[in-house]
């Protein structure tokens, strides 16, 4: 394995983040802090929801956030450098095995994933206040959450951005992604679709919901939420598919 | 000693269509003609069927051939781009797809479509380049600063590259090519879309190149081109190499040299025979409503040939003449032209 050149890809997609960062924050935070600002403040402060459920949505905004980020962040480079001005050639000509890039991006995804994430975080302090309910009682949990959170929107990106052509982009925010966000758990628990029992199990399927009920399982632990080992195991079995399935596509895609 | 670079019943079936820069390989397809009720069949679409060549280490080698002859999917297998259906390339002494790691490390490549990095500026592409070769940052920023110069890129070098023209682009690929010193050199139709003035210099950078002992390979499908830069050409047609040597052991190779093109005004029985026994014509080859005279002159058979014609019942209506080039030759080998 080649670290100098794996670095050095890193380091250009650091490069061509930093230069597009006001653009990417806005993109990526603009959506959630407005939702933060109408359930989190004005629905409570005007008494039409509960102060506890600012607890259940943080965890929910944070999962969405992470999540579109890092599909995003891997899936529309990769669409729009496949595409016919090949702009990944050069890439795929530095001397290291062509995975390696895909292993990049997706690394690359995930600390975008992350700092997403920590940006929601400390935004929706700003817009809610400090006393939002959350807890950090079980960092090691936080962490492993975050991490296999951050793995999965990326390898997902992967997936995607393998799959898709530029054609059908509007097709997959439309049809894949606006569908996802709505049943991902993130503005209520799980446990509330229980009223409806089938769309409650078709859910599963969708992996917003791991990531939702896993934060929530780490940050406030006494919002009902999915059992935190079943959203571990979940989390880890899609991550490993997202990422061996991705890799596959990847390699299909780059070699003729 | 240059790095030679060779290839080994090389065949390529693509099984969907093929890559933009393959894109007019459309013949020798096995897609079925088959009635409605038929399933469309895949579509497989031979490329290349068995090409061997060997390019000696520090040589300047031309693939010539028309549009989707096999030229850029050979280039694509060598650079690890394309997998190959069977057969084997080496860089050295490295199987490409074996070692692939060791041969990128001796490749530069120039494809056909300028695929620049359209997220950067020009010196940040060549010097991010150069750093995923690992190529300390000292020395990057040198090289890049050299090559912006030699390539006349100093005014736009820190602009984003996607207001670049189609001339600047591809002088930037060139320069990212060499940004990390390659021993073999791919330019993959180098001169498509050029001023002749840019044309011109990129001549004079491909032979300075050469002459510091670096391999190149390039495709075209300019005689000009192939006749003035290449030691060695091979003409490629449907996948396969059907000529190979020097330009001058190539245009030597067609028989007398000189191609005349007639058209009369009828067709007549035994007139072929009767041009082939004029003096100095070696071959007589009818051809759709016209015949090609392969002889050792020019101008002065015509009169042989307006006799002929008399003699048969029929007029001279057209004669075209041309000079022994890589053209002819490849007019003698496929009956078609290079342009065609």
């Amino acid at each position: 394995m080649n670290w100098k050149t794996f670095t050095a890809l890193l380091r250009r997609d650091a490069h061509v983040a930093r230069r597009n960062f006001i653009p990417l924050v806005l993109q990526t935070m603009l959506q959630p802090l407005l939702f933060v600002f109408i359930f989190g403040q004005v629905m409570i402060r005007s008494n039409f929801m509960p102060q506890s459920y600012r607890a259940l949505l943080l965890p929910g905004i944070m999962a969405i956030s992470m999540l579109m980020t890092g599909i995003q962040a891997v899936s529309m480079p990769l669409i729009a450098e496949f595409q016919f001005t090949k702009e990944i050639e050069d890439r795929l000509l530095a001397p290291m095995q062509i995975q390696w890039l895909a292993i990049e991006k997706v690394v690359a995804g995930m600390i975008q994933s992350v700092v997403s994430g920590i940006i929601v975080v400390l935004a929706a302090w700003l817009v809610m206040g400090t006393d939002v309910g959350v807890t950090f009682k079980n960092p090691g949990l936080f962490v492993a959450m975050v991490l296999l959170v951050a793995l999965l929107s990326a390898a997902g990106g992967l997936t995607l951005g393998c799959s898709v052509g530029q054609t059908q982009i509007g097709l997959l925010f439309s049809l894949v992604l606006a569908p996802m966000i709505m049943f991902g758990c993130a503005y209520y628990p799980w446990s509330a679709l229980k009223t409806f029992p089938v769309l409650q199990y078709a859910v599963l399927v969708n992996p917003l919901v791991y990531a939702s009920e896993g934060l929530r399982g780490a940050l406030a632990p006494n919002v009902p939420h999915i059992d935190t080992w079943v959203v571990l195991s979940v989390l880890v079995v899609a991550d490993a598919g997202l990422i061996f399935f991705g890799l596959n596509r990847f390699f299909r895609k780059a070699v003729g | 000693m240059g790095v030679d670079v060779r290839v080994k019943d090389l065949r390529k079936i693509y099984n969907s269509p093929p890559p933009f820069a393959m894109g007019a390989a459309a013949f020798g397809s096995g897609r079925s003609a088959g009635g409605k009720k038929q399933k469309k069949q895949k579509m497989e679409v031979l490329a290349l069927d068995g090409v061997s060549l060997e390019v000696e280490g520090g040589e300047i080698f031309g693939l010539l051939g028309p549009n989707g002859a096999g030229k850029s999917t050979t280039v694509g297998i060598v650079t690890t781009r394309i997998k190959p259906t069977s057969g084997n390339a080496w860089i050295g002494p490295h199987d490409v797809w074996r070692d692939q790691v060791a041969a990128k490390h001796l490749i530069g490549v120039v494809q056909q479509r300028p695929n620049l990095d359209f997220s950067l500026t020009a010196r940040e592409i060549l010097i991010f380049h150069a750093a995923y070769f690992g190529i300390g940052s000292h020395e990057r920023t040198r090289r890049a600063n050299e090559l912006i110069e030699r390539f006349q890129l100093k005014d736009r070098a820190d602009d984003m590259v996607r207001g670049f023209s189609g001339g600047m682009m591809q002088r930037l690929s060139i320069a990212r090519a060499m940004m990390h010193d390659p021993e073999v050199l791919f330019l993959d139709e180098p001169s498509t879309g050029l001023d002749p003035q840019t044309r011109l210099l990129l001549w004079e950078i491909i032979r300075e190149y050469n002459r510091a002992g670096k391999t190149i390979l390039l495709t075209t499908h300019n005689m000009e081109e192939a006749d003035t830069l290449c030691n060695r050409i091979a003409i490629i047609d449907h996948g396969k190499v059907i000529a190979l040597g020097t330009p001058a052991e190539l245009k030597a190779s067609i028989p007398g040299g000189y191609l005349l093109r007639v058209k009369f005004s009828a067709s007549a029985d035994g007139l072929a025979e009767r041009l082939g026994e004029l003096p100095g014509v070696t071959e007589v080859k009818p051809k759709g409503d016209g015949i090609d005279i392969y002889a050792d002159r020019g101008g002065p058979l015509v009169g042989g040939i307006v006799a002929a014609a008399g003699a048969c019942g029929v007029d001279l209506s057209d004669v075209h003449i041309s000079e022994p080039s890589l053209e002819n030759l490849f007019l003698h080998h496929t009956g078609r032209s290079l342009r065609q």
